[in-house]
């Protein structure tokens, strides 16, 4: 497969000379979910004018995005880059020193503790997460004449700004009147500063993140309206059960949406930030400081830019290696065939 | 008088099972009983996630009617005994609430209205057509979703001066013509379920890739450019960030900075009540338009032809 993606490449330049190398990228799509048409392509062989049609439509559908990526990424990657080998406050301008602020960031414990905050928040955070939204989903798309409530309702939490929502969680979990304390303690739990002790301040984030998930239940929603009704329809008929129908063809054909919430998932759980910021400022005993917050400190409170551009760069990289883990495995399981309903 | 204290009995014994046998009550083939009471059960738990979730919006609006002296009880009451609305009143009047709201109007409506229309052309080319090597050049887009946004902060600020656009809306709005990231990403898992054939028929038909693109695969997409068009609105309507950085004259500012203009006026004692009663006032014009366009989701596929 990577021998073949190597020459698929180059096709168009190569193509009309002989039919071998054309031949190759009709082949390599045909595993692949999203072009399952290829089947029947063979018969085109020939036609690297149709690929070549293609390649150029396909980029001019996205020159926007090739523009934008340039602009508002690759720059400011190159930028950031540039600055994490030196030294540079941001003040007096920037002096080169080589690699030693990722050496830096390597031997730095709190660089360690903040990675390992981060993925315990992700490691909850986001499974939890993807139930939790696709709960929502489900409620909201029940057949019911106050539907639109419901939406409203179970999406509402997520309209507000996450600093103003930390604001509010703040006096919910307060361990003398917040109302959470006082739940609790109907199940006999003695009242505890639930923020102030490092046990429980990063579960009362991944909780609080919870009544974000209307965000994630909206695309679920639209996972679920892009489901045909004949599908049920004829499993109805079958005889399947609806637990059998969820799990048969709900699950089946929201893979692309999971997979889509997934990596959004995770990619905000990289870099939880505002309510560590707000609630706690990282405490207590440093169980809440993620690394995004100590990257933000770094680059804004210490003055240390040039290392805060390492960790920037160091988490980019992180993360792309989780992406291509993800999307890698995904094309075990994500299904787009809808159309074979 | 005979016959009717005869019939009562009669009458039930006749009737009860028509009913049943005509509604068909509880869906008897999978037993009626258990179906009736775990509609009740699903229906409690409904009852109690919306409570759940309803509860940071009903604690910002009892806060946000409370007097200074209700607010500052402890512990806080559940149902504030005075309602003090001019709150609402002297929220919008210690700032230029008017003006805010206007500037954020108009940066919402073009980011909305440029990030649809350029993450729908950008997600065709990806889902859509098929070209060598599309894939791979996808995967650059998942991996900006990773970008972690100091990483822009300074270069961006830089790039806007030397432009001499700072203190402009135009930092804030043109990157949304300039697709990518989530957007493109979620319409791109969207429009790879539209069947293919369709696409080829219309091919086949002569029809060009934008006449395509807007005429089929726009309106199947409908769920998920509404998901859009909502993110996108919540995201610039409550933006922060970028505001501060970029808009310097008080006439040019936003809804969220103004609230934190009020905020640090009344630095000394942040007047809890006031600064909620300005949420909700930038909450309302978000939840109406949610609630308007939630029916989206609905009627979306069946122009799609899918079924």
């Amino acid at each position: 497969m990577s021998a073949s993606d190597v020459v698929a490449t180059d096709t168009p330049r190569t193509g009309p000379s002989g039919p071998g190398p054309a031949a190759d990228p009709t082949a390599r799509s045909g595993p692949r979910a999203g072009d399952g048409t290829a089947g029947t392509r063979p018969v085109k062989r020939k036609l690297t004018g149709r690929e070549k049609r293609n390649l150029r439509m396909g980029l001019l559908f996205i020159s926007p995005w090739i523009i934008g990526v340039t602009v508002f990424v690759i720059y400011p990657l190159i930028y950031s880059f540039a600055i994490s080998l030196t030294q540079y406050s941001g003040m007096q301008s920037p002096t080169f020193i080589g690699f030693q602020n990722y050496i830096a960031a390597f031997l730095d414990p709190l660089v360690r503790t903040a990675v390992g905050n981060t993925v315990y928040y992700m490691l909850l955070a986001v499974p939890i997460g993807l139930v939790v939204a696709l709960l929502l989903a489900l409620a909201m798309n029940r057949n019911v004449r106050e539907v639109a409530l419901y939406r409203t309702l179970l999406y509402l939490p997520s309209l507000i700004p996450m600093f103003a929502l930390s604001f509010i969680f703040i006096v919910f979990v307060n361990p003398q009147y917040g109302i959470v304390n006082q739940f609790l303690g109907l199940f006999g739990m003695p009242a505890t500063n639930l923020l102030g002790d490092p046990q429980y301040a990063k579960i009362v984030m991944i909780v609080m993140a919870q009544l974000g998930a209307g965000n994630a239940a909206l695309i679920y929603l639209a996972g679920l309206r892009n489901i045909p009704d004949t599908l049920y329809e004829a499993a109805r008929i079958d005889g399947a059960s609806r637990f059998r129908q969820f799990f048969a063809i709900t699950v089946p054909l929201l893979t692309p949406t999971i997979l889509f919430n997934l990596i959004t998932g995770v990619s905000g759980a990289m870099m939880v930030f505002t309510e560590a910021f707000i609630m706690t400022d990282g405490g207590p005993d440093n169980s809440t400081l993620f690394y995004m917050l100590y990257l933000w400190r770094n680059a804004f409170s210490y003055g240390q830019l040039g290392f805060a551009s390492a960790l920037a760069v160091l988490l980019f990289l992180f993360g792309m290696l989780l992406a291509g883990l993800i999307y890698w495995l995904s094309r075990r399981f994500v299904n787009y065939d809808v159309s074979a309903g | 008088m005979a016959i009717n204290t005869a019939n009562p009995g009669a009458q039930d014994l006749g009737q009860a099972p028509k009913l049943k046998s005509r509604s068909n009550y509880g869906r008897n083939a999978d037993g009626s009983r258990p179906t009736r009471v775990s509609a009740w059960i699903s229906r409690l738990v409904m009852l109690a996630v919306l409570l759940l979730f309803s509860l940071p919006v009903y604690w910002m609006i009892i806060s946000a009617l409370k007097t200074p002296e209700e607010l500052a009880q402890f512990p806080p009451t559940l149902f504030p005994t005075e309602l003090r609305w001019e709150n609402f009143y002297d929220a919008v009047t210690v700032m230029p609430f008017w003006t805010f709201f206007r500037n954020s109007a108009i940066i919402t409506i073009s980011v909305v209205v440029f990030s649809v229309i350029s993450n729908f052309i950008v997600a065709y080319g990806f889902a859509c057509i098929e070209w060598p090597g599309r894939n791979k050049v996808f995967f650059i887009v998942l991996a900006t979703l990773f970008l972690p946004f100091p990483v822009t902060l300074i270069p961006m600020f830089d790039m806007w001066a030397a432009l001499g656009f700072v203190n402009t809306f135009v930092p804030l709005i043109v990157p949304a013509l300039f697709a990518g990231g989530f957007f493109t990403f979620l319409l791109r898992q969207f429009m790879l379920q539209t069947p293919r054939d369709m696409l080829d028929a219309a091919r086949v038909d002569g029809a060009s890739e934008w006449s395509i693109a807007w005429r089929i695969v726009f309106p199947t997409a409908r769920p998920a450019i509404t998901v859009i068009a909502i993110f996108a609105a919540v995201g610039t309507w409550n933006d922060f960030m970028g505001p501060l950085i970029y808009l310097q004259d008080e006439d040019k500012q936003t809804l969220s900075i103004g609230m934190e203009v009020f905020r640090s006026v009344n630095s000394q004692d942040v007047q809890f009540n006031l600064l909620m009663a300005a949420s909700f006032l930038v909450l309302l014009p978000l939840v109406i338009l949610f609630f308007i366009f939630q029916r989206y989701f609905v009627s979306g596929i069946t122009l799609g032809g899918f079924k």
